[in-house]
């Protein structure tokens, strides 16, 4: 099979066409939704089904005949760059090229994207079979997916800058694609601000590198911002690498939707489920970590950095899951569950567990992903109902969705086997085993808080009593099979991922870490801590203890004792009201920020500036000034041929005059 | 008393200025249209004068033009003035006035 691919194709146009094909999807299905506009849909939508899901499973395997050829090679690490497809900017003392690189690390991730993006392209041609926009929806998803595999595989920062930028439209086009509810276009609208504001950093951070690496005396012929260039002279960056990681993580919170600047994600759930479970769960969102894992030979130079990244990480991760609990939109916890499973990532960061956050983020992918399809499941059977308490006892009537949900479930809580136990206890033992036992402990919380809000989540919409309508629930099915069978893979995928990256503990090899490890400089940070196994042992175990207890309570509590949580919320209500409220953080920002700038921009800018001067003086201005002076001039030509004579004599006269002089 | 070149020139002043004010002055166009008349004719009488004081021809060939343009501008003109009256059924200026911005 590989020797066919080989004779009728090189390497590198097999990677290009990575991430070319789904261009081409995008622009044959942006085609189509333009073409047709206001004729007769249905016919088309084969078509685009067709080739909208053909790209990606195209691109998916593109990505796997190159994992397959790259690990075949015996010597040397697995690797493989394009080198320039052209020369994209040229000036007299830096160039950028256009080029990709496949190693270890964007294998991986690219495996993941194109792998997970592909299911979730099959399971929208079900989702959004009846929508109007079938074709709009299915170009902006391909495109979606373009630039987050040319973020993912680019070999040069700004080349990578364009795919962040690129998946930043993608996810505002999509989050607003039901345009015609302003409160969605408005969702989509605050998406992108706030991303505005990290790429404002990250761009910040490539003036600095730019500065950096000018200074550093490297071969302006060569592409600077390329990766490879950069970490050669990564030793360059330490006098201001802190500002430089600073800048970046900056740029990271808010694409990963950290503190401060997670509000964006939980609106974000105003998109199409499958648009959430793609772009807000399981890939867009993973772009900070993945940049900060990219560029690791920077921020392995700032501790200081570091920290801020492990704070960060971990009061977001513990955030995320307060919120959640408190939560009754289906996708919103999942939402809330993203943040705080993205603050884990960040945490590992912090610490220096470049290779665990890698871990997490893939094994995440592949959960909530799949927790998200499900929750798009329900939400399509019942005809769009969101809200957890009009749901229940649904494992009757849909149940591969349910028992695809129970197993990301238990992958999300972290209980032996499935994949998220391996991931969430590298991230834990790290932080225990460098000698961060406070980041543990809150971990740790998390871990509990994560295992009872999934759990309730879950026996709320699947087991119990039903709460939704009599009617509204004898009506509901198992949905279509082009939606089943991605979450049935995902499954699949949730259950058994997690042996990529066995611990030794458990007698595996810790694959990935090992595998990526050449790229990472994990040692760096690596505290003389406590490395016995026994040790590692004991804390699993405690947490997994930990964990499925409360994946028990939060079971037992939503789906046989519904009275509870009631009456829980009012023996505590000021803390109630404060997590309902998300710890007020939207009304802070709307008093904090949101107010002054509508306040400066009706009052300075509106009133004074555009409406006093520049239509006042400018615009008005200068036409007024026209007036008169037109006036005046009118006002010469009296139509009177007399007149004509004297000014003509007048001036015969003068120039006359002027002559003689 | 002898006739000089001076006494031509001011001949030729005086003619000039009398066409000048009466084209500025006067409302028919008849009449503007004579003292423009008088105007080239008094600019000619200045070229000739001055030809003869030099004794060089070029002046009086250069009269010949100026004597065939005065016929052409007449016959122009007067073919303007007829079509204005048909149309405006009027030669004064003031009723003229169609170029007042």
């Amino acid at each position: 099979m590989l020797e066919l691919i080989y004779r009728h194709i090189s390497l590198q146009a097999l990677i290009w066409a990575v991430v070319f094909l789904p261009l081409l999807g995008a622009a044959f299905n942006g085609a189509i939704s333009v073409l047709t506009a206001g004729k007769e849909r249905a016919l088309y939508k084969q078509w685009t089904a067709f080739i909208g899901c053909l790209a990606p499973i195209l691109s998916f395997l593109a990505v796997l005949t190159l994992f397959f050829t790259l690990i075949g090679f015996e010597a040397g690490t697995p690797s493989a760059i394009t080198g320039p497809l052209f020369k994209w900017i040229v000036s007299s003392d830096f160039m950028i090229d256009v080029g990709l690189k496949v190693d270890q690390l964007s294998l991986v991730m690219a495996l993941m994207v194109s792998g997970v993006g592909a299911l979730i392209h099959i399971y929208s041609a079900g989702y959004m079979w009846n929508d109007e926009g079938f074709a709009r929806y299915f170009a902006e998803l391909n495109l979606f997916l373009f630039f987050m595999l040319l973020l993912v595989l680019a070999d040069n920062l700004v080349l990578m800058f364009v795919g962040w930028e690129g998946v930043g439209l993608c996810s505002y086009l999509l989050i607003g694609y039901w345009f015609d509810d302003p409160a969605k276009a408005k969702a989509g609208t605050k998406a992108f601000i706030i991303n505005r504001i990290g790429d404002v950093c990250f761009l910040g951070a490539i003036f600095l590198i730019f500065g950096v690496m000018k200074a550093s005396g490297a071969d302006s012929a060569v592409d600077i911002f390329n990766f490879e260039t950069m970490g050669r002279y990564s030793g360059y960056f330490l006098p201001i690498s802190t500002a430089i990681s600073l800048l970046l993580f900056s740029g990271a919170v808010a694409k990963s939707a950290q503190i401060p600047l997670h509000v964006w994600l939980p609106d974000a759930m105003a998109g199409p489920t499958p648009v959430s479970a793609l772009i807000h769960a399981a890939t867009m969102v993973t772009a900070g970590v993945y940049m900060i894992v990219r560029l690791n030979f920077i921020f392995v130079l700032s501790p200081f950095a570091l920290s801020v990244i492990a704070i960060v990480g971990t009061a977001t991760a513990i955030y995320g899951a307060l919120l959640a609990l408190t939560e009754n939109n289906i996708k919103r916890i999942l939402a809330y569950s993203t943040i705080s499973q993205l603050g884990y990532m960040f945490l590992a960061i912090g610490i220096g567990a470049f290779s665990a956050a890698a871990f997490h983020m893939i094994i995440h992918s592949f959960f909530k992903a799949l927790l998200f399809l499900c929750a798009g499941s329900v939400i399509f059977a019942l005809g769009g109902e969101e809200d957890i308490r009009k749901m229940g006892g649904l494992k009757d009537r849909m149940p591969v969705t349910a028992w695809t949900f129970m197993i990301a479930a238990i992958a999300l809580a972290g209980i032996f086997p499935a994949s998220g136990f391996f991931s969430k206890d590298a991230i834990l033992w790290q932080a225990y085993e460098r000698g961060h036992t406070l980041i543990w402990v809150i971990g740790f919380l998390g871990a509990g808080l994560s295992s009872f809000y999934i759990f309730r989540l879950a026996g709320s919409v699947f087991f119990g009593e039903p709460n939704s309508e009599v009617e509204v629930y004898k009506k509901v099915s198992e949905s279509p099979i082009s939606m089943v069978v991605p979450m049935m893979l995902l499954a699949t995928l949730s259950a058994l991922g997690g042996l990529v990256g066995v611990s030794e503990i458990f007698g595996g090899s810790n694959h990935l870490g090992l595998w990526i490890g050449d790229l990472i400089q994990d040692e760096i940070s690596r505290a003389p801590g406590n490395t016995s196994q026994g040790a590692h042992l004991i804390l699993t175990v405690i947490t997994m203890l930990w964990s499925a207890h409360f994946s028990i309570l939060g079971w037992l509590i939503y789906a046989q004792k519904r009275d509870w949580p009631d009456r829980i919320s009012r023996k505590f209500s000021p803390v109630y009201k404060v997590l309902v409220n998300k710890f007020y953080v939207n009304e802070i920002y709307d008093l904090v920020i949101i107010r002054p700038v509508i306040w400066f921009s009706r009052n300075i800018l509106w009133k004074v500036f555009d409406k006093t001067l520049i239509d006042g003086v400018a615009v008005e201005g200068s036409s007024r000034v026209i007036g008169v002076i037109g006036l005046l001039a009118s006002a010469a030509q009296s139509g009177l041929l007399q007149h004509y004579l004297l000014y003509f004599l007048i001036g015969a006269v003068v120039v006359v005059a002027c002559l003689a002089l | 008393m002898i006739i000089t070149l001076q006494h031509y020139l001011v001949l030729s002043v005086i003619l000039f200025a009398i066409g000048a004010i009466g084209v500025i002055s006067r409302r028919n166009i008849f009449i503007i249209l004579m003292s423009i008349e008088l105007m080239l004719a008094s600019a000619a009488l200045a070229v000739l004068s001055f030809s003869r004081w030099n004794l060089l021809p070029d002046g009086k060939a250069l009269v010949f033009f100026v004597m065939a343009v005065i016929a052409v501008e007449a016959a122009i003109g007067l073919a303007i003035i007829i079509v204005v009256h048909r149309r405006k059924k009027s030669v004064l200026t003031d009723d003229l006035g169609l170029l007042r911005g």
